[in-house]
C-alpha cells in the first residue's frame, strides 16, 4: 500500500521541479526571517536569487548541530513564536541539549511522512499501533503518535519503561505494530521470552525501529524472536523527528520523502558532493519547514543513496544502512573503529547475547580496546578451554574485520546495563591534554 | 556413584565470591567441597554442595550461569603413593583427567576427579577395589 503515490512514484524530472520550486521558497524564507541563515549568505556573497534550481543547492553553507547549540534555544527560528505551536529538544549529553520549533503546519507536514513510513510497513486504520518511545521532549514518542492517528490508526501512547506492562497491555489490546528503539525491542524479546504468555497469543506482526542505527543482523534476530517483520524508521530531531524516511515491504533501503527533505552525500573531509552512489556524509535541507528550517545539515550519519526505481513501484530515493556517524567513529590506535562493526560480529555469534559494551581508555600513551561481552545461558561450560575458545573466536572475527584485536572480556549474564531507550554501546575513558 | 558438582561462571571482581557464599548460606546449603579455576578475566567456581537442585533454582535467579557436571569422589589413605596408585588405574585405563581437587582429614583423603569418560571411570575405580563416596556421604563430611 502507498499513502500519497503522487508524490512516492513521482517521475524524477518533475520531482526536480518541485524540488526547485521549493528550495527557492525555503531559501527565501531562512534569509529573511533568520539572521544566522542571512549572514552566512552575505558571507559567501549570495542571496536568494542565486538559487534557482534543486542544482544551485551546493552554492549554499552547511549547518552544524554546533550552529543549534550557539543559537540555543529559539535564534534559528524563521517564524514567530506565535506561529510556533510546539517545540522539541534533543538530550543535551555533550553541552546545551538542541530546540526546535514546529508551525502548525510543520506538524501536519510531520504527520503525513510517518502516514507514508506506516502505510509502506502495511499499517492501516483498521490496526493498533504500540508506541514505546519515549514521549515528551524526545521526538520518537510524538512523532510516531501524531502519524497513527493521521492514518486514523488506534495509538496506544505507551512510552517508554515499564516493561511488564508493555507486555501485559501488547498482549491484551492484540497491538499489530510496535515502536521503538531496536534495542529495547530486543529486552521486550527477551522479557517475552521469560513471561508466562507464549508468543503466539500477540496479534504483533510489525515492528517500526529506529533512533539508533541497527544491523541486518539484527533485523533477523528481532523477526525471529518477535515473529514480526520489522522496518527501520529514520529520522532526527533537527530536520523534523522520525518519519524523514522508512522502509517498504522490500526491505532494500530507506525511502526518504524527498519532496520535504532533500538529501545530499557529502565527502566528510573535502564537503563535497560524492559521486551518484557513493558512500559519505547525509545532508538534509528542509525544502518546506516554516518554524525553522535547516539548509544543507550536516547529519554526520554515513550512508549512501540508491535513486534506481524500487520494486515497490516508488521512485522516492533510497538511504543504504548507517554505516556509523562520523563523530561516533573512534579512533584508537589510529584505526577507525565503527560501534556497528562490532554489533555485526557479536550478533553472527550464537554464543553470544546481543549485547556489548566497548571501553577505550589510555594506558601508557597506548590505547586500550576493551568489549565486554555476555555468553548466553546454554553456552556457558565448566570447561575452562571451551570457554577460551570462545573468547579466541570472537577475538579473531573482531580483529578480522576491524583489523586490530580487542581485548574480550566475558561477563556475567545480564551484567550489561540494558536500555530504556538509546543503548549505550561505548566508554570512552581516553583524557586527551 | 556419581556426584553432581555445580559450576559457577563468576568475573574476576571483588566480592564475587563472598556473594555467592552468602547466597547459599542463607538458604541453608552447606558447601562440601569447592574449587577455583580461573584466569586473568574470570573464574569458574566448582562446587558440591548438600542440595544441588535448590542451590541451582536459587542461583539461577539471582542471574548467575550455573552448569552442572558429573564428578566422581574417592576416598584413600593420607599416606605416600596413595594417590599415584589410583591415578595409574585411571590412566592405565585410558581415561583422560580434566581436573581434580582434593582435600585430607587425619588418615584419609577425598580426592573429586573430572574426566572425560566420567561412568568409566567409575566403573574402573570400583573393580580395582577403591572406595567412592556416595553424593549423601559426601554432603556430611
Amino acid at each position: 500500500m502507498i499513502w500519497n503515490e503522487t508524490i512516492e512514484c513521482m517521475e524524477r524530472e518533475d520531482m526536480q521541479k518541485l524540488q526547485s520550486l521549493r528550495l527557492k521558497r525555503v531559501v527565501e524564507h531562512a534569509y529573511h526571517n533568520t539572521p544566522f541563515y542571512r549572514k552566512k549568505m552575505q558571507e559567501l556573497g549570495i542571496t536568494p536569487d542565486d538559487i534557482n534550481s534543486i542544482d544551485d543547492i551546493v552554492k549554499l553553507p552547511f549547518t552544524v548541530k554546533q550552529d543549534l547549540r550557539d543559537n540555543y534555544p529559539f535564534g534559528l527560528m524563521a517564524s514567530p513564536m506565535s506561529e510556533i505551536v510546539r517545540l522539541h529538544a534533543s538530550s543535551g549529553t555533550t553541552g546545551k541539549p538542541i530546540v526546535v520549533g514546529y508551525t502548525r503546519k510543520d506538524l501536519s507536514i510531520w504527520a503525513e511522512v510517518v502516514s507514508r513510513c506506516l502505510t509502506a510497513y502495511g499499517v492501516t486504520k483498521n490496526d493498533l499501533v504500540q508506541v514505546s518511545y519515549g514521549y515528551g521532549l524526545f521526538t520518537g514518542g510524538l512523532g510516531l503518535h501524531s502519524g497513527v492517528e493521521n492514518i486514523g490508526g488506534t495509538v496506544i501512547p505507551m512510552s517508554s519503561g515499564n516493561t511488564q506492562k508493555q507486555i501485559q497491555l501488547m498482549h491484551d489490546f492484540g497491538a499489530k505494530a510496535l515502536a521503538c528503539t531496536p534495542s529495547y525491542a530486543l529486552y521486550l524479546a527477551e522479557t517475552i521470552r521469560k513471561s508466562d504468555i507464549p508468543l503466539s497469543d500477540f496479534a504483533l506482526k510489525v515492528g517500526i525501529f529506529g533512533a539508533e542505527p541497527w544491523t541486518e543482523n539484527m533485523r533477523k534476530e528481532l523477526e525471529e524472536k518477535l515473529n514480526i517483520k520489522a522496518y527501520d524508521i529514520y529520522g532526527l530531531t533537527e530536520i523534523s523527528g522520525p518519519g524523514v524516511g522508512g522502509e517498504c515491504e522490500c526491505q532494500n533501503g530507506t525511502h526518504l520523502w524527498e519532496d520535504h527533505f532533500f538529501p545530499e552525500i557529502i565527502d566528510p573531509v573535502t564537503l563535497k558532493p560524492v559521486e551518484p552512489g557513493q558512500q559519505g556524509e547525509l545532508v538534509f535541507t528542509t525544502l518546506t519547514k516554516e518554524g525553522m528550517p535547516m539548509i544543507r545539515y550536516r547529519t554526520r550519519d554515513l550512508t549512501h543513496l540508491i535513486y534506481d526505481k524500487c520494486d515497490c513501484g516508488r521512485t522516492a530515493v533510497r538511504m543504504g544502512r548507517i554505516l556509523g556517524r562520523s563523530d561516533d567513529m573512534l579512533i584508537i590506535r589510529g584505526v577507525n573503529v565503527f560501534p556497528s562493526q562490532v554489533e555485526s560480529v557479536i550478533l553472527e555469534m550464537q554464543e553470544f547475547e546481543p549485547m556489548y559494551l566497548i571501553v577505550v581508555d589510555r594506558v601508557n600513551n597506548t590505547d586500550t580496546f576493551q568489549i565486554k561481552v555476555e555468553v548466553r545461558p546454554e553456552f556457558y561450560t565448566d570447561e575452562m578451554n571451551k570457554m577460551l575458545t570462545i573468547k579466541q573466536k570472537i577475538t579473531n572475527r573482531i580483529q578480522s574485520v576491524i583489523g586490530l584485536q580487542p581485548d574480550i572480556k566475558i561477563v556475567e549474564p545480564g551484567s550489561i546495563e540494558r536500555s530504556m531507550g538509546k543503548a549505550k554501546h561505548v566508554i570512552d575513558n581516553r583524557k586527551l591534554v | 556413584m556419581l556426584i553432581k558438582q555445580l559450576s559457577i561462571f563468576l568475573e574476576n571482581r571483588k566480592g564475587r565470591f563472598t556473594e555467592v557464599a552468602k547466597i547459599l548460606g542463607e538458604a541453608g546449603i552447606n558447601m562440601s567441597a569447592f574449587t577455583v579455576s580461573e584466569n586473568s578475566d574470570f573464574g569458574i567456581l566448582r562446587l558440591i554442595v548438600s542440595d544441588t537442585d535448590k542451590a541451582i533454582e536459587i542461583l539461577r535467579n539471582q542471574k548467575y550461569a550455573v552448569s552442572i557436571t558429573d564428578v566422581v569422589c574417592l576416598h584413600c589413605p593420607n599416606e605416600p603413593g596413595a594417590l599415584a596408585k589410583v591415578m595409574d588405574i585411571i590412566t592405565g585405563a585410558g581415561i583422560f583427567v580434566e581436573y581434580m581437587y582434593a582435600f585430607s582429614q587425619g588418615d584419609s583423603a577425598n580426592v573429586v576427579i573430572r574426566t572425560d569418560d566420567i561412568n568409566k571411570c567409575a566403573e574402573v575405580l570400583k573393580q580395582n577395589k577403591i572406595e567412592l563416596i556416595a553424593a549423601n556421604e559426601l554432603y556430611k563430611l
